[in-house]
């Protein structure tokens, strides 16, 4: 069965420059990036020239990347960081009701240690009024954390307005780039933010590992304790080839955005046209404006999106819905039910994530799959789901 | 015994983790059907943290199960998922086992289980797969009766395992799309089956009945749920009066007792004694000797008929009132409601419950069942 992948907002696959480049360097970097000596130095070169790629990738510069685990550690480092070099008797943080559970859990714990949160809602848009955040301001705010795209719709947050606040309040502002990277262009200057996450699977580079931009000045802790790497800021034996793995892919994603943009925006309107001619009572969830050209989140009233996901992909296509818990069945999305999503339509809904490998032709068989599936479920079930 | 027909449609096995759906998956296989494997997540064990002190094993939806099973589908190369049934199990269970448990009645969680998640939700969601047949590791047999072309439901080879007593609300539609490919096996065949065929759970613990309610404690998970809920009810209290109306002691809610239970009633007296009847809107507890827990009638509502299409004149029957209970000659009467059935025992029976079933057999035809008033 030929297999078709459209999900790659939840990971992508590596491309063939980065493990070229990547193999190069495990067969051959093997010191330690922090020796004196030659090994030491020649892995020291390769992780600087990383440095230099990721940074070129958001316009930031060389000094300002933090690499770290992944796109996880970063928005962990971040909040964390920020929270905890505070000395206030009172810290308040706000941050969107559509971030990502690397942000929302990070949250919680924060709550835990006694810090205050303030989740913003967002309209159907799915797109956050940065008046809202203005509003959720208090004199002990030490951070602001909204993501640049949400995972599940694709839309953009206006991350320069949202920094006009954050800086007339002088308070901090992170910005979750985890999937803006790589679909759009990113530009940490004019974006104004103090801190942005980034992470090297969603960009065609292995899982594991991922940078945080930390604006120079900044001031935060560590929440890993050892050596002196990366500054004093993120202590570990740097992973060298992980490093040159995701330099190499944030040089791939710099050199093809333009083209990337303007196809994958054709092949996913394709998608959704083709989709929505041919299913009754479908739509797109969230602003379809304002949106990464590669995502479409669609409801199809009546079905159980979970069944419609295991129905494609016994028939080779990969799509996804909700969110996994940890036995691996599906949760309802809560950034679905933050844009004002009934229980139903949030299980009923589906998103579809192209990326660099997709046709045409692949999308043309897609949306005969989902048509056909569709179709099936709601003939042999009439859903009748519990209001959960 | 009914096999499947259908060679050009996948059919999914509902997949727990344990040996059985283990050996009905790979038992499938074998013979050349293709197969899909599905595991229920039902509820999370993590829900209620403070009944989970013992470490969980031999519980459903653990992490654990999940593991055990996407082993197995791992090792058959059988396409593999779990499904969300959580909400539907909680509206459907674990709140109905609620209410009727707080009525004084004791239910049974798993024949709703059945009727309306494993051979409803699940088969919808089989056949959204694009599966036409779903197989369980269930011990009964289903044949069909080819004069009528009624499907019927029959205890299993393996008498110990049958498990029946918990399938009475099959439907004809139900029976249609379903397989219980080890009805014919005994469980010590089926364990050397999983291991000649190397699965890697065939030396697994089996699991216990009530799979959400941990060691059970009814009575702690109840409290427990309804806690975590917000709607942690008032401590009740009662008496605990004998036959005869003298009061012997008191108690914390009706809820904790279970007809024909003996032990746990915190009184001292001569002679045993045993609950008779409970009674929720006076949170009473009668208790009384082993004589007085005999009944010779019951009736039961909501009858569902299995392998008789109905009970047009009185007939004679076996009837079990628990799952161990060993089925009793009786006589089956109808009455003004066609779902409703009066059960005349030929002996006087210990311990007949409501809220349990009461399923009739003529031999290892199951007849059809209700539940006891």
């Amino acid at each position: 069965m030929e297999r078709y992948y459209f999900d790659h907002n939840a990971t992508t696959p590596v491309s063939p420059e980065v493990i070229q480049t990547m193999l190069g360097c495990l067969a051959e970097v093997y010191g330690n990036a922090s020796s004196i000596h030659h090994f030491g130095q020649m892995a020291k070169q390769r992780l600087e020239m990383a440095r230099r790629q990721s940074a070129a990738l958001v316009n930031c510069r060389p000094q300002e990347i933090v690499f770290t685990s992944g796109g996880t550690e970063a928005d962990n480092l971040a909040l964390f960081g920020v929270v905890r070099y505070s000395k206030r008797p009172q810290r308040h943080l706000v941050a969107t009701a559509i971030e990502h559970p690397a942000v929302l859990n990070a949250c919680a714990q924060l709550e835990r240690e006694g810090v205050e949160v303030t989740y913003v809602r967002v309209g159907a848009s799915g797109v956050v009024d940065p008046d809202d955040i203005r509003r959720a301001l208090r004199p002990s705010t030490v951070l602001v954390s909204v993501m640049h795209v949400n995972n599940e719709l694709g839309t953009m947050q206006p991350m320069a307005e949202i920094a006009r606040v954050t800086r007339e309040a002088a308070v901090y502002l992170h910005c979750d780039g985890v999937q803006a990277l790589g679909k759009i262009p990113v530009d940490v200057p004019s974006l104004g933010v103090d801190l942005y996450s980034m992470s090297g699977h969603k960009i065609y580079a292995p899982k594991g590992l991922g940078a945080l931009f930390v604006r120079k000045g900044t001031r935060m802790s560590s929440i890993l304790f050892g050596g002196h790497h990366e500054r004093e800021r993120r202590p570990g034996t740097e992973n060298v080839p992980g490093a040159v793995a995701l330099g190499c892919a944030a040089e791939v994603a710099a050199g093809d955005l333009a083209t990337q943009v303007t196809e994958l925006a054709m092949l996913r309107d394709r998608l959704e046209k083709g989709i929505l001619e041919r299913i009754p009572d479908a739509g797109v969830n969230g602003a379809r404006r304002s949106r990464t050209p590669n995502t479409s989140n669609i409801y199809f009233d009546g079905i159980d999106g979970e069944a419609l996901v295991i129905a494609l992909d016994l028939r080779g296509f990969a799509v996804s819905t909700g969110a996994a818990c940890s036995s691996g069945a599906v949760e309802p999305s809560h950034v679905l039910t933050a844009i004002g999503l009934t229980a139903e339509r949030a299980r009923a809904s589906i998103r579809f994530s192209l990326g660099r490998s997709n046709t045409r032709e692949q999308v043309d068989a897609l949306i005969h799959a989902v048509e056909d599936s569709v179709r099936h479920l709601r003939k042999i079930s009439p859903v009748v789901h519990a209001n959960a | 015994m009914r096999e499947s027909s259908i060679l050009n449609q996948p059919i999914a096995v509902a997949m727990s983790g344990g040996v059985d759906s283990s050996t009905v998956a790979a038992l499938l296989v074998a013979r050349g059907h293709s197969v899909v494997g599905l595991t229920m997540q039902l509820w999370n064990q993590r829900r209620l943290p403070e009944l989970a002190a013992d470490g969980g094993t031999g519980r459903c939806c653990s992490l654990d199960d999940v593991y055990d099973a996407r082993r197995v589908a791992e090792q058959l190369g059988i396409p593999y998922y779990v499904v969300n049934f959580e909400a539907e199990f909680e509206r459907q269970v674990v709140e109905p086992f609620l209410s009727e448990y707080l009525a004084g009645r004791t239910p049974i969680p798993c024949t709703l289980c059945n009727n309306f998640i494993k051979f409803d939700r699940f088969i919808d969601m089989a056949q959204g797969v694009g599966a036409a047949e779903i197989a369980t590791g269930h011990y009964a047999r289903i044949t069909r009766d080819l004069s009528t072309g009624r499907y019927q439901l029959r205890k299993a080879a393996d008498c110990g395992k049958d498990q029946t007593y918990f399938l009475f609300g099959l439907t004809q539609s139900q029976l249609a799309r379903t397989l219980f490919p080890l009805g014919e096996m005994t469980k010590s065949e089926v364990r050397a089956l999983a291991e000649s065929m190397g699965l890697a759970v065939a030396a697994k613990q089996d699991s216990q009945e009530i799979c959400f309610v941990p060691n059970g404690d009814y009575g702690a998970f109840l409290d427990a749920y309804l806690r975590s809920k917000g709607r942690e009810r008032a401590v009740e209290r009662g008496e605990i009066v004998t036959t005869g109306g003298r009061t012997v002691g008191t108690h914390t809610g009706v809820h904790h007792f279970t007809v024909g239970q003996r032990r746990g009633l915190g009184i001292a007296t001569g002679e045993p004694l045993y609950v008779i009847s409970t009674d929720a809107a006076t949170q009473r507890v009668v208790v009384g000797s082993n004589e007085e827990l005999l009944r010779a009638r019951l009736a039961a509502n909501k009858v569902n008929w299995v392998s008789w299409p109905g009970l047009p004149a009185s007939a004679r029957a076996q009837v079990k009132v628990r799952n161990k209970h060993v089925a009793a000659p009786a006589t089956l009467h109808p009455t003004a409601w066609p779902d409703r059935v009066e059960v005349h025992f030929d002996e006087p029976q210990r311990a007949v419950t409501p809220g349990q079933a009461a399923v009739f057999y003529d031999s290892d035809l199951v007849l059809g069942g209700g539940w006891i008033e």
